[in-house]
């Protein structure tokens, strides 16, 4: 029993983590119609600027912000620079493009910061607490993770459902021409729609690397990862991508406690590929409109 | 200038039968590159056979993205299935002789096909994204079946046996012998039946998309609406596609697993499918000389950039770094700069050219 | 017109890929020289070997190449061995057997070493041992504890071992525990290769009733070991034993106060270096725990030690080793580490070794020489090694620790043995051999 809850505890802490990166491509999907393979390596860039940062004595929350407006500043350069010329393209184009964004980050981060493990500081305990005499397997550093996942999920929620900006953000994404039209500033607000993407997967970054070890491959995990939690959701839904991310976080960790951690990417896909032939368009997708 | 006519006469049946000529061609191919591997020293004998099984792979890889429209991230993992069936035949059969291999790399490319009509019959329903990540996720998750199962190795993988020089029949022997005027060895051998199966390989993915089903291929990847109005089967040409591909990978995976004289979950990254379909886009996606020269580049710039990079003062730790990022590189200014590849790009080029010639000649 | 374009353009492409490669490929000749072996000449030998210097093993594994390299070039600044001077061609394989092959490759076909000393790793060595064995190629002093290098000669007639192999470290930790803590819970947290096997398979010899759990991780895989430690924590384990690298030594620490799981540690010497794990545990409490004192974190953690360490600095090996490091290190703010001290302790040995192999060095002889002379090497080791024609396993033993502060402080004498059934005897002979004045072997 003591192991089931920790096991489920540890899970909702790692799928709040699946679910913050799955939001971010999520994101990235509405405003672009680009999966980008190379969010995790983004966020693992602004992680280790955060890194750098207090490695030199920055408080950890100063970090934190430079971290999140590093990804803003990131994902924008990114969308303007490179992927600007390859939108409304051949899928198979940006496809290429994100997964050589992917291996270039990689690659300069480990030649700039260096392949060792480096422990990252958190700015709460990281220690398990305590009810009664029994520890829990929840750490405050959790509990926080699962709040600002929370917190963040809602932000975008009001800012899509409820904000003149989010309204245009979604007219961009769903009929640029026409949106172009009644005057909304599209390339603007892609623009906006990665920067906003790559901020939610700086934040995601900062809470994975908390009270552990990072090296440049910290983040690989959640190239697929991320990427089933949105599938499942429906790379459309921000809420079905936090479900997804904890459906994907419970599994993999009951898979890990109980079974032995080298399954854990044979289920992940054993997961992908049943809910893809049942829902080829994810858990929470709108009924897909059928092709010709 | 009338005797070249005769001789264009005399080949003509050769040259207007697809597989007489690439027939003819990759028998010609072959003995440029066995002289080449004859005259090479053992280090640059394994680079040569580490480019034939990395192009063997690409050109599968090729045909299925840029003939039949299906990417696929997870061409690593179908790799590694050819790897461990070749590898698990060679052990069972000692693998001294050349039969021995030749079976084990049968073995290797059957085993490929089933798994990959069981891969590609759900592959073919999806498409963009939901098919970049499934397939990304196979790359990942089959290379850990070893560690679940005892026979397969685990983390530490199997050794490979590999056919000893003197096994090898005596009519190789003498013929490479007569040839290179130098004994044939394990590094020459590899080298020779690698690049021997590439041209073969090859021949048959040239006359496969000569073919009608290459043209179906076509139809279906520059529109699937229309393909399907007149009477092709997406789903089974896509499947078709898929299998080929994957058969490919097999083989590739069999010769590697031979080169490595070790299999083991490791070699098979998320790296390698990656790096296979930046050699694909760099030649230039659907073409076999694009696929040959991308290969090329996989087995000679790792050492070439590392070397670069320890010269220009880097440690060898940041040196190793080096080769993703060129790859990474290549990959976003080819999509960028050429999206047709170095061989469409170049065909682009020379098509330009000779319409201009053609022009002057009219005005 | 089209197609005619197409067929130039396919001719082009294979005749430039043809001369390309004809430019590559000719000319080059494979050196022989007569008499000498490979790598040999008469005023130098060359030697190579594979390290983790990327990936997740790299951490302290990575120093091990540059102790190899400080001892040679003192060894070299005084007139090298026989007037041979020893270069050393250092390779990274990230810890990924694949990868292992390809660079041994490139050192076998393209360096032409002369032997492979001190390559590192069980699942990584292990790729490459049938390679060297058939290609005739000594494959010296390999670091890790594995006991495929030494335990059948006839398979392997090159290949020699140096640290005391992980069953018989197994088999001293577990007849500790079962003397001094018998009523242990004992759960294992076990590498998932030979590593991990050895060290199950030494231990369950004495603790096979007191095993409760048995947990393992994949190198290079996940890195959250919470459900592993969740699993521990239910089964009411109170003694951990890891046979893991030293990352995971941190990262397991890490797990277990994620869940809440109280234990004593027992970690093989292979993870257990308080400077370095104590540093990455500090770096996670930044501003709470300053780097230097992470070592405290280790405190009563047990081990075991084979070779005296940085924690001993006045012990004369560890003064020879500081000498060297200070006067020989590249980059000299760099400090003198366990591994480091690791490098140069197989270092000397190997010198040792072509010390006694006397002149007319060939890849036979040396292997010849080891076993003939190697059992009476003395050197930083704290038991004899076990080299003879039967036997290619290297140090016959350890003591186990407790950590303090960062430094061992031994809770048994040298206890020697060897694998299979054979008894655990107390001997501190060899503990006492004492460098020559020169520093050199004589």
């Amino acid at each position: 029993m003591q192991q089931f809850l920790d096991t489920t505890l540890g899970g909702l802490v790692l799928g709040a983590v699946y679910a913050a990166f799955a939001l971010a491509l999520c994101l990235i999907w509405r405003s672009t119609r680009i999966v980008n393979f190379a969010q995790a390596a983004m966020a693992m860039v602004t992680t280790y600027i955060a890194l750098s940062l207090i490695n030199v004595d920055v408080p950890y929350w100063v970090a934190f912000l430079a971290a999140i407006a590093a990804g803003f500043v990131l994902g924008a350069v990114i969308e303007r620079v490179i992927i600007r010329p390859v939108e409304g393209k051949a899928e198979l184009n940006a496809v290429i493009l994100t997964l050589g964004l992917f291996m270039v980050l990689h690659g300069l981060t480990a030649l700039v910061f260096g392949v060792q493990h480096r422990g990252f500081p958190a700015p709460v305990s990281t220690n398990a607490m305590t009810v009664g005499d029994t520890s829990i397997g929840i750490t405050p550093f959790g509990i926080l993770t699962i709040v600002v996942v929370a917190v963040v999920m809602a932000g975008l929620v009001v800012l899509f459902r409820f904000t003149d900006l989010g309204l245009r953000m979604r007219a961009s994404a769903f009929n640029g021409e026409v949106s172009r039209l009644l005057g909304v500033r599209v390339g603007r607000m892609l623009t906006l729609g990665w920067a906003l993407a790559a901020a939610v997967g700086a934040v995601a970054g900062m809470l994975i690397a908390g009270g552990d070890l990072v090296n440049p491959a910290f983040m690989d995990p959640f190239v697929i990862y991320g990427f089933i939690a949105a599938v499942l959701g429906g790379l459309d839904s921000p809420i079905g991508s936090v479900i997804g991310g904890l459906i994907l976080g419970l599994s993999l960790s009951y898979v890990t406690g109980y079974v032995g951690e080298h399954l854990a990417p044979l289920v992940a896909l054993g997961i992908l590929m049943l809910v893809l032939l049942v829902r080829p368009s994810g858990l929470f997708a709108a009924a897909a409109a059928r092709r010709v | 200038m009338k005797l070249t006519e005769r001789l264009r006469s005399l080949t003509r049946p050769v040259r207007s039968v697809p597989l007489a000529r690439h027939l003819l061609v990759g028998l010609i191919a072959f003995l440029v590159v066995a002289a080449i591997i004859g005259s090479s020293s053992q280090y640059l004998q394994t680079r040569y056979a580490e480019m034939a099984f990395f192009a063997i792979a690409a050109g599968g890889l090729t045909v299925l993205t840029g003939l039949s429209g299906q990417l696929s991230l997870g061409h690593g993992a179908l790799m590694a299935v050819g790897a461990y069936a070749a590898t698990l035949v060679l052990e069972r059969t000692g693998g001294e002789t050349l039969a021995d291999v030749f079976v084990a790399l049968l073995v290797a490319i059957a085993v490929c096909a089933v798994v990959g009509v069981i891969v590609g019959v759900p592959a073919a329903r999806l498409h963009g994204p939901y098919i970049a990540g499934a397939t990304l996720t196979l790359a990942v998750a089959v290379p850990r079946l070893a560690n679940q199962w005892e026979f397969l190795g685990g983390e530490q993988g199997l050794q490979v046996p590999v056919p000893r020089a003197a096994e090898l029949p005596v009519w190789i022997q003498d013929l490479v012998w007569f040839f290179t005027a130098a004994e044939i060895d394990q590094y020459s051998f590899l080298a020779y039946l690698g690049w021997f199966l590439l041209i073969l390989a090859f021949v048959a993915l040239a006359n496969l998309s000569r073919s009608r089903i290459g043209r179906r291929w076509r139809a279906v990847r520059d529109d699937d609406v229309s393909a399907e109005l007149a009477g092709i089967h997406l789903g089974r040409a896509r499947v078709v596609a898929f299998t080929v591909s994957a058969m490919c990978a097999g083989l590739a995976g069999g010769l590697m697993a031979m080169n490595v004289r070790l299999t083991a979950p490791g070699a098979f990254t998320i790296t390698l499918s990656l790096t296979l379909l930046a050699a694909v886009v760099l030649g230039g996606l659907g073409s076999l000389t694009g696929a040959l020269i991308g290969a090329g580049v996989l087995a000679f710039l790792p050492h070439f950039a590392t070397d670069l990079g320890e010269s220009a003062g880097l440690s060898a730790t940041q040196a190793a770094e080096v080769t993703p990022v060129v790859y990474g590189l290549v990959l976003m200014l080819v999509i960028l700069l050429a999206p047709a590849g170095i061989v469409g790009s170049l065909r682009m080029f020379l098509a330009r050219s000779s319409l201009g010639q053609t022009k002057e000649k009219t005005t | 017109m089209r197609n005619t374009a197409r067929r130039a353009v396919q001719v082009v492409c294979v005749l430039t890929t043809a001369s390309l490669l004809a430019a590559c490929g000719a000319g080059k000749e494979r050196p022989s020289e007569d008499g000498t072996a490979v790598g040999v000449t008469d005023t130098t030998i060359k030697i190579g070997a594979h390290f983790p210097l990327t990936g997740p093993a790299a951490p302290g594994y990575s120093e091990i190449p540059s102790g190899h390299q400080a001892l040679y070039e003192y060894v070299n600044d005084n007139g090298g061995v026989h007037g041979r001077e020893i270069e050393m061609v250092v390779k990274d394989d990230a810890y990924n057997p694949t990868n292992t092959s390809a660079v041994t490759n490139d050192m076998i076909l393209q360096d032409e070493i002369f032997a492979m000393v001190a390559g590192l790793g069980t699942p990584t060595h292990r790729a490459v041992v049938q390679r060297l064995n058939d290609d005739g190629i000594p494959d010296l002093f390999v670091s890790s504890g594995s006991l495929q290098w030494g335990d059948d000669p006839a398979t392997s007639p090159m290949t020699f071992g140096w640290q005391p192999d992980y069953e018989i470290e197994g088999k001293i930790i577990g007849q500790y525990v079962k003397e001094n803590m018998p009523d242990a819970k004992v759960g294992l947290f076990l590498q998932d290769d030979d590593f991990g096997e050895d060290g199950e398979k030494g231990a369950r010899q004495f603790l096979d009733s007191q095993i409760v759990d048995v947990q393992k991780y994949t190198p290079g895989g996940s890195t959250d070991f919470s459900p592993q430690m969740s699993s521990f924590k239910s089964k009411g384990v109170d003694l951990v034993l890891g046979f893991n690298t030293p990352s995971y030594t941190a990262l397991s620490q890490i797990a277990a106060q994620g869940v809440g799981f109280k234990s004593k540690w027992f970690y093989s010497n292979v993870g257990a270096d308080p400077a370095l794990v104590g540093g990455l545990l500090a770096s996670m409490t930044k501003g709470k725990i300053p780097a230097e004192q992470g070592v405290k974190l280790m405190d009563g953690m047990m081990t075991t030690e084979y070779i005296p360490g940085v924690d001993a600095p006045d012990d004369e090996w560890v003064k020879l080793w500081q000498k060297v490091w200070d006067e020989y290190s590249k980059k000299g703010s760099e400090k003198l580490t366990n591994y480091r001290i690791y490098g140069m302790s197989q270092a000397y040995t190997f010198v040792q070794a072509l010390q006694a192999n006397g002149k007319d060095l060939t890849r036979e002889s040396i292997v010849e020489t080891i076993e003939k002379e190697g059992a009476s090497f003395e050197g930083p080791g704290l038991a004899p090694f076990r080299f003879s024609e039967d036997s290619h396993m290297g140090i016959s033993g350890a003591s186990v620790v407790e950590l303090k502060n960062g430094a061992a402080e031994p809770l048994t004498p040298v206890l020697v043995t060897d694998i299979g059934d054979a008894p655990i005897e107390e001997d501190d002979s060899a503990a006492s051999d004492a460098p020559p004045a020169s520093g050199l072997p004589e």
